[in-house]
């Protein structure tokens, strides 16, 4: 699949008399392939906004090599603009125009025909509302608006930071849906989104930034293959037979942690060695299940952003990948 | 094009421009009227009255000198003239020459299009360049400050072409009020004069010289909204342009007056802002010091002079308005929009 965007070895650095030097982007890399839909997690301040506005020229990067479409951008970016529909951060709007009015003003400054305003604004729910000023609008309904003006363009690649900030649960479920709806008609879709659960939910793979570095990226399945523990959660016959079973096993080299009524397994690359290591002994298993990891424990492990009891992480308080070379959790390098 | 159309709407729409604008006509309006109201057409009868009044004012005159020489006889025979009071000579006490009186002093205010329409145009500039600074400054200043401008750069991402056109449109904008508020205000003085005045002595000479003081009133409308356009780009929100605007008028204008005026500086009026833009619109002001005395061969004293001309204006003006829109064009152009 071609990719419709490429970014590799990005890196910008705000350089401040008083704070030092901070690098927001440290080498970068990412790829989208045509007709994903992408999720873009990072922990705050880790960078992310930073890759979007970079990308789509409104930040001038220090390094690397950037390509939408295919073409190399900055420079680029005037041919490819009105392929690339984007909403960066929060939905921002004069608010003193209508939705109409706002969608109106873009749609003429970029050439899109008027008749596309009434679709976008069906589709994202706001038909009977447009004639309202923004400034009456609620978080949500700023960003239904948002959206209807990136999906004005009818875009080859839409760009979407945090889209379902502010969206009721209905809301949410819809926007999942239009995005699935969206790369099922052959549109690509870059999501960033701190909703892990979403983006478990509606992504074909992901990239995860710390730092300003790349820590994971792939597709969803494989990444969460990649960062499974491969524990196993284990129940005897008899409660009084699980201190036994946990030395056998942990002679056996797996660790073991033991729970009132089960032992919780970990480095189990095959779970049918352990019911056979137990019958070995006379111990027989009830219950073996291989316990799943989600898109959130995976990021916060990944990140190292889980919360610890009687601590206050700070923002910059994340993993960071030691090089260029360590970034490809899952992946292989640049073009992989 | 389609940019440049999408911002003239913009311009428009905008309620800010248009009470803005509204308030500057009104403003213009207020005193066409008021000039009309104040001034009265001269007529015989008005002519007569003049006389009648500088006539009686000669008379009350010549009443009280009468009075006062016979109080100062009377008193000086009694022995007892004060002589901080009266002359030595009671004769001396005259009542003025009747020429003295003229009947012009007791004309009602008239509005004469040749004499006067000249100095109307400064306050026609003054007032639609106070509002085109506001309106540039607010067109792109509330753009920065709401995202829009963030919003319109991730569809047009030239960044000079956006900000330029914006300020072209601005610009049209400003001029599609100027001219034809320009041309009423010619018509209303005109009114005024044929009404409540003269229209005499308007030959074509004085015409273009007219028409010429208004191009140069246009142009510094023009200059002083680029300014407040591209102080607020600069700076990014409204208050930018009106901070700056006012920290300019305030300390660099009447504080520093006040500082040279104290330091017994010659022609403190050569630093001060609005001096150039009076000698931009009137061609030419003179500045003098009184400080100085140039005695003549009559034995009058004269104060030195100095001029400062249209000429020296605009090139104040051009260098500060390149200046400023250079600045605003380069941070455009350098500058990470967050």
């Amino acid at each position: 699949m071609p990719a419709v965007l490429e970014i590799e070895g990005l890196r910008k650095t705000y350089k401040s008399r008083r704070r030092g030097t901070r690098n927001a982007l440290d080498g970068f890399d990412m790829r989208v392939d045509a007709g994903q839909v992408h999720g873009f997690l990072g922990p705050n301040g880790s960078g992310k906004t930073t890759t979007l506005r970079t990308l789509l020229g409104l930040i001038r990067p220090d390094g690397g090599r950037m390509a939408l479409l295919g073409h190399e951008v900055p420079d680029a970016l005037p041919a490819v603009a009105g392929q690339v529909g984007a909403i960066v951060e929060s939905p921002q709007f004069f608010p003193h125009f209508t939705a109409r009015d706002t969608l109106s003003l873009l749609a003429s400054a970029g050439g899109v025909a008027p008749i596309r305003i009434d679709e976008v604004l069906e589709l994202v729910g706001l038909r009977d509302r447009a004639g309202e000023r923004v400034k009456t609008y609620s978080l949500g309904m700023k960003q239904r608006l948002a959206v209807a003006s990136a999906l004005l363009k009818n875009p080859k690649l839409l760009i979407l930071d945090e889209p379902a900030n502010g969206l009721d649960p209905g809301g949410i479920r819809e926007m999942r849906t239009l995005m699935r709806n969206l790369a099922e008609s052959g549109m690509t879709v870059v999501l960033s989104s701190h909703i892990l659960g979403e983006i478990q939910l509606i992504c074909d793979s992901v990239t995860i930034i710390s730092l300003g570095r790349r820590v994971a990226f792939g597709p969803v399945d494989e990444v969460l293959a990649q960062h499974s523990s491969g524990a196993v959660r284990i129940r005897l016959e008899a409660v009084t037979d699980l201190p036994s079973a946990a030395d056998v096993l942990t002679r056996a080299g797996i660790r073991v942690t033991g729970h009132p009524d089960h032992l919780m397994l970990g480095g189990v690359d095959k779970p049918a060695s352990v019911t056979r290591l137990l019958a070995e002994q006379g111990l027989y298993v009830s219950e073996l299940a291989p316990v799943a990891v989600d898109l959130e424990s995976v990021f916060l492990e990944l990140t190292a952003t889980a919360p610890v009891p009687g601590q206050h992480r700070q923002v910059d308080q994340s993993t960071k990948v030691g090089g260029a070379e360590q970034s490809g959790a899952t992946g292989g390098g640049w073009g992989a | 094009m389609s940019l440049y159309r999408t911002e003239l709407r913009r311009l428009a729409k905008r309620r800010f421009t248009r009470y803005m604008t509204l308030l500057g006509l009104l403003v213009l309006a207020a005193v066409v009227v008021g000039t009309f109201f104040t001034n009265q057409k001269i007529d015989a009868s008005v002519r007569a009255q003049a006389d009648r009044q500088a006539e009686q004012q000669y008379q009350e005159q010549v009443r009280y000198s009468q009075q006062e020489r016979t109080a100062c006889e009377r008193d000086k025979a009694a022995g007892a003239a004060d002589a901080n009071r009266y002359p030595p000579d009671c004769a001396m006490i005259q009542p003025p020459p009747r020429e003295a009186f003229e009947s012009r002093w007791f004309l009602p205010s008239t509005f004469n299009f040749r004499e006067s329409f000249a100095e109307t145009l400064v306050p026609f500039a003054a007032i639609l360049a106070l509002v085109g600074f506001v309106i540039g400054a607010s067109f792109v200043g509330a753009e920065w400050s709401t995202g829009g401008m963030m919003n319109l750069l991730l569809w047009r991402p030239r960044r000079l072409t956006v900000l330029l056109t914006k300020l072209a449109a601005l610009l049209t904008g400003l001029l599609a009020v100027t001219l034809p508020a320009a041309v009423l205000w010619f018509a209303g003085f005109w009114a005024v004069a044929t009404f409540r005045g003269s229209t005499e002595k308007v030959t074509s000479g004085v015409w273009q010289s007219f028409a010429l003081t208004g191009l140069r009133g246009v142009a510094l409308v023009l200059a002083v909204t680029t300014i407040g356009f591209a102080l607020a780009s600069l700076g990014r929100h409204t208050a930018m342009a009106l901070g700056g605007v006012v920290a300019v008028m305030v300390v660099g204008q009447f504080g520093l007056g006040i500082l040279l005026s104290m330091a017994g500086v010659r022609f403190p009026e050569a630093w001060l802002l609005p001096t150039y833009a009076l000698a931009w619109m009137q061609k030419k002001v003179t500045l003098e010091d009184w400080q100085a005395c140039n005695a003549t061969f009559t034995g009058e004293c004269r104060p030195d002079t100095f001029d400062v001309t249209w000429g020296q204006s605009s090139v104040l003006f051009a260098v500060g308005v390149a200046v400023v829109l250079g600045a605003a064009i380069w941070a455009m152009r350098r500058r990470d929009i967050s």
